[in-house]
C-alpha cells in the first residue's frame, strides 16, 4: 500500500512522541499543528504519545530522541526529530514539498 | 572520595588489576579500536553479574539481541536463557541515519525512558551501553549530544547502577568524541596489536578514582570461557606449600634430589638442547603419575599424541595404556602464530575440566621463541601461578638458549634440571645436573644418563664437568 503524496483525499496519520509536557514538546505540537493546518487541512490526524505513560512504545517504535514525529501514513514510515521549529526541514522530512 | 566502593566484576583477572572491581554505582568508560573485545568484555560483565545475583541491562546500538546471543554462545553464555530468567534485559537501539531528519531542538529522553524501563524490568544493578558513538554519527547536533550524555552519566549515577559505556578510541584523545571528559571515575582501554606477526591483546586502566591501581598494561586473552587478564604484578607468594612429594618418574633423579621426588605443586623446568631427552623426562614423570593412579594432562606442542606414545614406547614408557585408561590426557597442538594465546588458555581450561594431578607442557619454548616475549612470558607465568595455586605439579620442557632466556622466569620455577649432550671419545653422552631445587638438599653433581628400553637410567657422577 503505497500512495503517492498527492493533494487528493488521502489521510495523513502522524504521531508525535513526547516525554511529559515540556516547553519543547508544547512547541513541537504547536509547530506541527500550524504546518498541518497550512498544508494538510482536513486530511490529517495527530496522535500525541507521552512515553512517560507508555514507555514500552519507546522500545517498540525505536524512539531515542524527543520529540520525534512519525509519519505513519502515507507509507513509507518516516521519522523526524526535534521541536519542528525549522519548517523547511519538517516539510522535507515529511516529504511535503515546500511552497514556492 | 573515601567511600568509593568496588563492584567485583567476576571477570577473570580484571578485579585484581582494578584492586577489587569497577567503581560501584558509577560509570566506567571502556575504549578501544574495532575488534578489541569491548563488546565481549562488557557482555561478560553482565553475564558474570547475572550469575552472582546482579541483573543487568544491555543497551546495544550495533548488534541486535539475536546477533549478540549468537556471538557469545561460543563462550557458553546463554543470553536468551538469562533474559528468560529475568536476569538480563537487552534493548537493541536502531538509529538509522537515513530515517532521521533534524527539525530543531531535541533531547535523548527516549533513550532514558528505554533504559529506565529495562532497569526496572530486571531490577538491574549493572548496565552496559554499547556503543554511544553511534549517536554521534546519526545525530548532527554534537553540542546537544554532549550535554545529553553528560546528563546520561549523572542519571546512571543517580540510579545507582554500575555501568560500562563503550566508545571507539580516537587518534589523539582517548575516544573519538572525548567522552572521557564526562566519565570521571574509571577509564579502561583495550588494545589489540600485532607484534612480530603475533597478536597481543592488552588492557590498561587509564584512570580509576580512589584506587591504587597498577598503571601497567596487562596482557589479556579471550579464551573459550571469556576474558582472562594476566596481572603480572600480582604474583603473590601465597601459594600453598605442600611437603608431600611427587616422584619424578626417574628413580635416579629422585635420589639426586635427595628425596622421593619433588614437592607437590612445584613447577619444574627441564631444559636442554635438541635431542637431549627432555620429552623422555617429561613422559617418565607423566607415566609414573598414571602408574600411581593419578591424572595427567600432557600438552604436546611438537608431537601428536600417537607420535608421543610410539616414541616413548621405545624407552619402555607405555603411555597408550594410560590414555586408554583415561588417566592420561594428551592434547597435541601447534602453537601457530595467531593462536598463541589460545594455547595457553587451553591449559587453564583443560585443568578446570579434567582436574589433573600433574601437568606437562612440552615444550614451552615454541611460545617464547615466537616473539612478543613479554606478553607470552606473562601468560606462561600466569599459567604457572595458576597451577601452583591448584597444587598441580608441573613439568615444563624448554629448549636451552645460549642467552639464558629459558631461565628468565626463574623466580616462579621451583626446580631447574639442565640436560646436556657431551661429546667425548667420539661418543655423545647425555648428562644432567640440578641447577636448582627449592627446599631440597639436592646433588650438585653432573651425572650422565642413558635412555634405555627401561626408561631413563642415571649413571655415576661425571668426574670432570665440561662447559
Amino acid at each position: 500500500m503505497s500512495s503517492p503524496p498527492t493533494e487528493g483525499g488521502e489521510t495523513w496519520e502522524l504521531r508525535l512522541y513526547v516525554a511529559g509536557e515540556t516547553p519543547r514538546s508544547v512547541a513541537a505540537l504547536a509547530n506541527l499543528r500550524r504546518i498541518c493546518e497550512e498544508r494538510l487541512a482536513g486530511q490529517y490526524s495527530i496522535e500525541v504519545i507521552d512515553l512517560l505513560e507508555r514507555p514500552q512504545l519507546a522500545r517498540g517504535e525505536q524512539i531515542v530522541a524527543i520529540p520525534t514525529l512519525e509519519r505513519r501514513l502515507p507509507e513509507p514510515v518516516r521519522k523526524i526529530i526535534g521541536d519542528l521549529s525549522n519548517t523547511e526541514r519538517v516539510l522535507i522530512g515529511l516529504d511535503l514539498r515546500p511552497e514556492r | 572520595m573515601a567511600g568509593l566502593r568496588h563492584c567485583p566484576t567476576g571477570v577473570d583477572g580484571l578485579d585484581q588489576i582494578t584492586a577489587g572491581g569497577l567503581p560501584a554505582g558509577r560509570t566506567t568508560l571502556l575504549t578501544g579500536g574495532a575488534g578489541c573485545g569491548k563488546t565481549l568484555l562488557a557482555t561478560e560483565f553482565l553475564v558474570r553479574g547475572a550469575q552472582r545475583g546482579e541483573p543487568g541491562v544491555l543497551m546495544a546500538f550495533e548488534e541486535t539481541s539475536e546477533e549478540l546471543a549468537t556471538n557469545v554462545a561460543a563462550f557458553g553464555w546463554d543470553l536468551p536463557a538469562l533474559q528468560a530468567e529475568g536476569k538480563l534485559a537487552v534493548d537493541y537501539v536502531r538509529v538509522d541515519r537515513e530515517q532521521i531528519d533534524m527539525t530543531g531542538d531535541f533531547d535523548l529522553e527516549g533513550l532514558f525512558i528505554r533504559l529506565g524501563l529495562a532497569i526496572d524490568e530486571v531490577g538491574a544493578k549493572r548496565v552496559v551501553i554499547d556503543t554511544l558513538e553511534v549517536l554521534f554519527s546519526a545525530l548532527d547536533d554534537t553540542a546537544r549530544l554532549r550535554s545529553e550524555l553528560r546528563r546520561l552519566f549523572s542519571w546512571l549515577k543517580h540510579k545507582g547502577v554500575t555501568s560500562i559505556v563503550t566508545a571507539e578510541s580516537g587518534d589523539g584523545p582517548l575516544t573519538r568524541h572525548g567522552l572521557e571528559e564526562y566519565v570521571a571515575d574509571c577509564v579502561i582501554s583495550l588494545d589489540h596489536r600485532v607484534n612480530e606477526e603475533m597478536a597481543i591483546r592488552r588492557i590498561r586502566i587509564v584512570k580509576l578514582r580512589g584506587s591504587a591501581h597498577g598503571t601497567n598494561e596487562f596482557p589479556f586473552v579471550i579464551g573459550s570461557a571469556g576474558f582472562s587478564v594476566v596481572p603480572v604484578t600480582s604474583f603473590g607468594l601465597e601459594h600453598p606449600a605442600s611437603s608431600e612429594l611427587v616422584p619424578t618418574g626417574v628413580p635416579g633423579l629422585d635420589s639426586m634430589l635427595g628425596k622421593a621426588g619433588w614437592y607437590r605443586g612445584s613447577v619444574t623446568v627441564v631444559s636442554g638442547d635438541s635431542g637431549t631427552g627432555k620429552t623422555t623426562f617429561a613422559a617418565s614423570f607423566a607415566d609414573a603419575a598414571c602408574a600411581r593412579g593419578q591424572k595427567c594432562l600432557y600438552l604436546a606442542f611438537e608431537e601428536s599424541s600417537r607420535q608421543l606414545a610410539r616414541n616413548m614406547a621405545s624407552v619402555g614408557l607405555r603411555l597408550d595404556r594410560w590414555i586408554e585408561a583415561g588417566l592420561l590426557q594428551v592434547q597435541a597442538s601447534r602453537p601457530t602464530e595467531i593462536g598463541l594465546e589460545r594455547h595457553l588458555t587451553t591449559v587453564y581450561e583443560q585443568v578446570e575440566a579434567h582436574h589433573p594431578d600433574v601437568v606437562v607442557l612440552d615444550p614451552i619454548t615454541d611460545f617464547t621463541a615466537l616473539g612478543g616475549g613479554v606478553a607470552i612470558k606473562a601468560l606462561l607465568m600466569r599459567i604457572v601461578d595458576y597451577l601452583k595455586n591448584r597444587q598441580v605439579t608441573a613439568v615444563l620442557t624448554s629448549l636451552a638458549r645460549s642467552d639464558g632466556s629459558d631461565t628468565s622466569m626463574s623466580s616462579l620455577i621451583d626446580n631447574f634440571v639442565q640436560l646436556r649432550a657431551l661429546e667425548h671419545s667420539a661418543q655423545r653422552h647425555r648428562s644432567l645436573y640440578i641447577q636448582k631445587a627449592r627446599g631440597m638438599a639436592h646433588s650438585q653433581h653432573v651425572r650422565r644418563f642413558e635412555l634405555t628400553d627401561q626408561g631413563i637410567e642415571i649413571l655415576e657422577p661425571v668426574q670432570v664437568a665440561t662447559a
